[in-house]
């Protein structure tokens, strides 16, 4: 990934969203906690993690949906936020198509809709019934969704997924462009690590709690990372594998030791 | 003459008719046919306990009904139990009670069967003035609220975020379709009410691309079917409620015969 025209958001950006000492139990299982972070406007930050690793939790956390049991979110004026969940089902019963769908986002502007779905790369898609929508299909219809809201906040839950290489790189093209257009904060989640080195300008790993942070350039000037991602068809499962430290240090190192064992989030809370 | 005399129940069964084809479909789309017989259960305690204070019977179901979709609602916030799992306890223990009721009643004879199965034929003009008014009422909650009750029903996450307050969208919808419930009992009864609600829903559903086509068609097969039913009723002498339920079914079979439209 060569493309470093992506990283270019202003120093002092202005802030959307803080989240201070954040914990969330689900029966009694700590699902997150001490997450510290800040989304800020023009600033493109992506959480990476194994499956399971509360990165869902924290983007709902962010979106609002789910209440923290500890610690503090602060919004920093009223935000208007789009999201991209990974997948939705809308029940065979409802007939809605593609264009119907955006409408309940922006009613009577189907100018407006057709430009969103066209921006996604889906124009022909207007009139499918979303049911016969692909899973990639569905995302850039969600996607067109959360663009038509013009955020100052835009919530990506796995954008890569289902989507081919060309898609990809047509995805880290559009983000820019969003984020120039709107000047919003986008949190990603996502497995890929293509589209973390290439679109990012924070990568956060999580695994119930924030294992290490960075820029991608911090993360992928260590030897051992850079050993086990550079060029490895495997490397996205390679980085559920990868062990921490636990030593938060600066630059925020991905230390990885070879074992399957995955970071323990408990053991250094204490 | 058949008008003359079937002027009345014609006019009250379209009345209902016109307004289950938009709940009928949320009904359908939301999964909540088990919701709609709850509520229907619950109308009998209503009406016995109408009864038992002296307050008249229509007023004393609609009241019952709102109680319940509201007790409903706030029973459907805890999460041990699956929802069906609790309208089953409330549908239940709401008619037992209902019919206990009833029975206990001293003086008063109940007219069971017509609760339980419908008495379109006995309505009076003012029985239809009241029905049009709250099918107007609930038309107008609905097309006022049509973009916030379809974002919910599509997906509850994305709606929120939106900016849309799900617990009161969910309310409204459920009081609709109690105040509904209630006023339908008087056509189809208490056990084939939702029959009325997801069989025009369940039919509009192959020929049509949106969701408002899908409300509309609802309502014009409803209305199809209180016409067939009172017909059926009056040549071949069969109770009004069920007649106008096989009507509908009938109309839902022909609707599978047809070409399905893309």
């Amino acid at each position: 990934m060569t493309d470093t025209s992506l990283r270019s958001a202003p120093p002092a950006a202005r802030p959307l969203i803080t989240l201070e000492d954040v914990a969330v139990r689900f029966a009694g299982e700590a699902v997150l906690s001490r997450i510290s972070l800040t989304l800020s406007a023009g600033r493109i930050v992506t959480l990476i993690g194994p499956n399971g690793a509360g990165k869902s939790t924290l983007a709902r956390v962010v979106l609002g949906i789910i209440k923290p049991d500890t610690g503090r979110v602060q919004r920093h004026g009223s935000l208007r936020i789009g999201y991209m969940p990974q997948r939705i089902k809308v029940d065979d019963s409802l007939p809605l198509t593609a264009d119907g769908f955006l409408a309940l986002a922006m009613p009577g502007r189907s100018r407006e809709r057709r430009a969103a779905l066209a921006r996604v790369g889906v124009k022909h898609l207007h009139k499918r019934p979303v049911q016969q929508l692909s899973g990639g299909e569905m995302q850039r219809v969600l996607l067109a969704r959360a663009l038509l809201r013009k955020p100052d906040l835009l919530v990506l839950d796995e954008p890569a997924q289902g989507v081919d290489v060309a898609g990809q790189n047509a995805l880290y093209g559009l983000l820019d462009e969003v984020r120039q257009e709107f000047g919003c904060g986008i949190l990603l989640i996502s497995h890929d690590l293509h589209l973390v080195m290439a679109a990012t300008d924070e990568v956060i790993c999580l695994h119930h709690h924030i294992c290490c942070s960075g820029t991608p350039e911090a993360v992928t000037r260590d030897p051992v990372f850079h050993d086990m991602f550079a060029g490895h068809p495997a490397a996205n499962l390679a980085l559920y594998t990868h062990e921490h430290d636990h030593e938060h240090t600066l630059h925020g190192d991905i230390d990885a030791r070879g074992d399957a064992t995955t970071c323990d989030g408990d053991h250094h809370d204490h | 003459m058949i008008i003359e005399l079937l002027l009345a129940p014609l006019a009250a069964g379209l009345a209902v008719a016109v307004v289950a084809g938009p709940m009928g479909s949320f009904v359908v789309w939301r999964r909540m046919a088990f919701f709609g017989d709850t509520l229907a259960h619950g109308a009998l305690l209503g009406a016995a306990f109408g009864l038992a204070v002296g307050i008249s019977l229509y007023p004393a179901v609609v009241l019952c009904c709102l109680i319940l979709a509201l007790t409903l609602v706030a029973l459907q916030q805890q999460q041990h139990l699956a929802g069906d799992t609790l309208l089953g306890i409330v549908a239940h223990t709401t008619l037992a009670l209902g019919i206990i009721a009833v029975s206990l009643l001293p003086t008063v004879q109940v007219d069971l069967f017509g609760f339980l199965f419908g008495d379109l034929l006995a309505v009076s003009g003012r029985d239809v003035a009241w029905l049009w008014g709250g099918t107007l009422f609930i038309l107008l909650l609905t097309a006022l609220n049509w973009r916030r009750l379809l974002s919910i029903t599509v997906n509850e996450e994305l709606a929120r975020i939106e900016g849309i307050n799900i617990t009161a969208t969910r309310t409204l919808l459920m009081l609709m379709l109690a105040l509904l419930i209630a006023g339908a009992i008087r056509t189809v009864g208490v056990l084939l009410i939702t029959s009325l609600l997801i069989i025009p829903a369940a039919s509009a559903r192959r020929l049509v691309r949106t969701p408002v086509q899908m409300a509309v068609l609802a309502s014009l097969l409803g209305a199809v079917s209180v016409f067939g039913g009172l017909l059926l009723s009056w040549y071949a002498d069969t109770p009004v409620g069920p007649s106008i339920v096989v009507s509908a079914a009938a109309l839902f079979v022909i609707t599978l015969l047809l070409p399905k439209r893309r």
